[in-house]
């Protein structure tokens, strides 16, 4: 799976689901376009009105951080975030991201090259393969481990739902 | 000691480290995020719960519902735990799903509690591995009864020494992920251990553990002993068998921290892991002061606020949120004088639930307002306001303290 998206450079560590997602929506019953119109709100609040579709994030250490809410992943998901690539990320929103068969990219070697050349790279696409793992930014290229065993297995059958439907059906 | 856990539930003998395993727990906990599970478990296709007898649901988190959309959030829920025959389902006002787990029996020692809230790690007081998950999660193991986890590599923290006697387990904690930062503990479990421990209760041990999330530890525990077996003595509603670590456990790595050497400390706006000694603060001025939560709303943290607060008045024109974790602290706060305290001293009495720490209702900031908090987390617009708001995060005393002063200060020495 290849695609190609513009970037938004969130080079701050520590981006946490709150930010992400505020806390005060979180008990609201809302459909996932409805929370894609919080995305980021309390980080970067003119985000949820000027991302598009096939956009991807490149993020600082630990974004993701905090609280176990789904709707960090499901509201940058519905928003079109195709991928984020990061230094790393949250424990919990990593699982979450399987779980909703969202690619998060553990690629620190190309955030930092973006982030130390941003003023360059701004306007530039990035492209991802997801089979073959790797990033390439201009002429740069860069690896970044993919998924494997039973996070693949989730992933590939386009999330948890899917799967443990899959797994209800053989019981 | 999470590997011989999981070892324990999965049936593998020997789970490596970094391989996945599938695991079915002892409790699997949700509260008023229940309602989106559902909806979940539904899509899922299944019709019937896995085990009603292993499903906790606790409603805590907008309680009492302020608004219509919350009040049908708890409606599913009670048609839903009524439909499936669920076990354990704890209304509003009964407490903190977190305070009421272990509270009230479930937590034994050597089990995995699963949990659809990040504060599940809490549950390593009572020697059990209590790892947070996501909503999803939730909804697959309502239906499958398991899930996949990554068997963690664990960092061991040594506690040395004695605490000052204004000094507390939430400035321990404090001053454990202000050097470990927030992700100290990514993808790992966090054993505590030391000479130290012998004299940490319960609760102190809830409030170590459950702060693990905020270095984004998979689970904390302290092994359980003599002090855990003497709290579940009358209260587990299983019978257990504690599980150890191994005398040639290997660590990752291991921190260690001379009680003696903590002061009293608040974290700072806008993370958790930015904690500095009160002593080196500027003036901060506070307006609202939130005494609580499933990090330190029980009757000893009630308690040392009201040592500081007995017999007066909180600065006028300050306010002061008192939220205790369940109704049995309440209750118990009421026959020991410590609510009529809090109340006189000017406190606004809650409802036992989270209150405005997530900032969905029930106190939450104006622009501008400064906080001081017992709770977890300090991000910025985490209590329902971000314009130009601040949280700082310290113990029950440090929080009574200052809304006496009307700016953070050390909680007095003299009334301990």
């Amino acid at each position: 799976m290849k695609f190609t998206g513009r970037m938004w450079i969130f080079e701050d560590k520590n981006i946490n689901t709150d930010q992400i997602f505020p806390g005060k929506y979180t008990y609201d019953p809302l459909t996932p376009e409805q929370m894609a119109d919080h995305a980021m709100e309390d980080y970067l609040p003119t985000f949820a009105n000027e991302v598009k579709k096939g956009d991807i994030l490149i993020t600082g250490k630990n974004f993701g951080s905090g609280s176990s809410r789904e709707q960090a992943v499901t509201c940058l998901k519905a928003a079109g975030v195709a991928a984020v690539v990061g230094v790393s990320f949250g424990r919990i929103f990593y699982r979450n991201a399987i779980n909703n068969a969202f690619p998060l990219l553990l690629c620190p070697q190309a955030a930092t090259f973006i982030f130390k050349n941003k003023e360059s790279l701004k306007d530039e696409k990035i492209k991802v393969d997801l089979v073959e793992g790797t990033i390439s930014i201009k002429d740069k290229n860069f690896k970044f481990p993919s998924l494997k065993g039973e996070a693949l297995s989730i992933f590939k059958a386009g999330g948890l739902l899917e799967y443990s439907k899959q797994k209800l059906k053989e019981k | 000691m999470i590997q011989k856990i999981i070892s324990n539930v999965s049936g593998i003998k020997k789970p490596e480290e970094g391989s996945i395993v599938f695991v079915e727990p002892h409790r699997i906990l949700t509260h008023d995020n229940s309602a989106a599970i559902i909806s979940k478990f539904r899509t899922i296709g299944a019709r019937k719960v896995w085990n009603p007898e292993k499903i906790f649901i606790a409603l805590d988190h907008a309680v009492p519902p302020p608004d219509e959309k919350k009040a049908a959030n708890h409606k599913k829920i009670r048609h839903f735990v009524n439909e499936q025959n669920i076990k354990y389902f704890y209304d509003c006002g009964a407490g903190i799903c977190h305070q009421l787990l272990a509270q009230e029996g479930h937590v034994i020692p050597g089990v995995v509690i699963f949990g659809s809230d990040s504060h599940t790690t809490s549950h390593g007081a009572l020697g059990a591995a209590g790892i947070p998950i996501g909503r999803t999660e939730a909804a697959s193991i309502w239906a499958i009864g398991q899930t996949w986890l990554k068997v963690p590599e664990t960092i061991k923290i040594n506690l040395e020494g004695e605490l000052a006697i204004n000094v507390f387990a939430k400035d321990v904690i404090l001053q454990i992920i202000g050097k470990m930062r927030s992700d100290g503990a990514s993808y790992k479990a966090v054993e505590f251990h030391g000479s130290a421990t012998e004299n940490f209760s319960i609760s102190e041990r809830l409030t170590l553990c459950n702060m693990v999330a905020e270095m984004d530890g998979k689970a904390g525990m302290f092994p359980a002993d003599k002090i855990t077996d003497k709290y579940l003595e009358n209260r587990a509603l299983d019978p257990y068998k504690k599980v150890l670590p191994d005398q040639e456990a290997s660590y990752i790595s291991e921190e260690s921290f001379n009680l003696n050497e903590i002061t009293p400390v608040v974290s700072k706006p806008h993370n958790v892991d930015n904690v500095s000694p009160i002593s080196e603060l500027s003036e901060i001025e506070v307006d609202v002061g939130l005494l609580g939560t499933c990090t330190n709303g029980r009757n000893d943290d009630l308690e040392a606020a009201a040592k500081v607060l007995k017999g007066k008045k909180i600065k006028k024109g300050v306010r002061l949120l008192v939220y205790p974790a369940s109704q049995t602290v309440l209750l118990e706060g009421m026959k020991s004088g410590v609510i009529q305290t809090l109340v006189e001293s000017g406190g606004e009495l809650a409802v036992p639930a989270c209150g405005p720490c997530l900032g969905a209702y029930g106190g939450c900031l104006a622009p501008g307002e400064t906080a001081i908090s017992s709770a977890n987390r300090n991000f910025k617009g985490r209590m329902g306001c971000k314009e130009d708001t601040s949280i700082y995060l310290g113990s029950p005393a440090t929080v009574a303290a200052s809304v006496l002063e009307g700016k953070i200060v050390e909680p007095p020495k003299e009334v301990f």
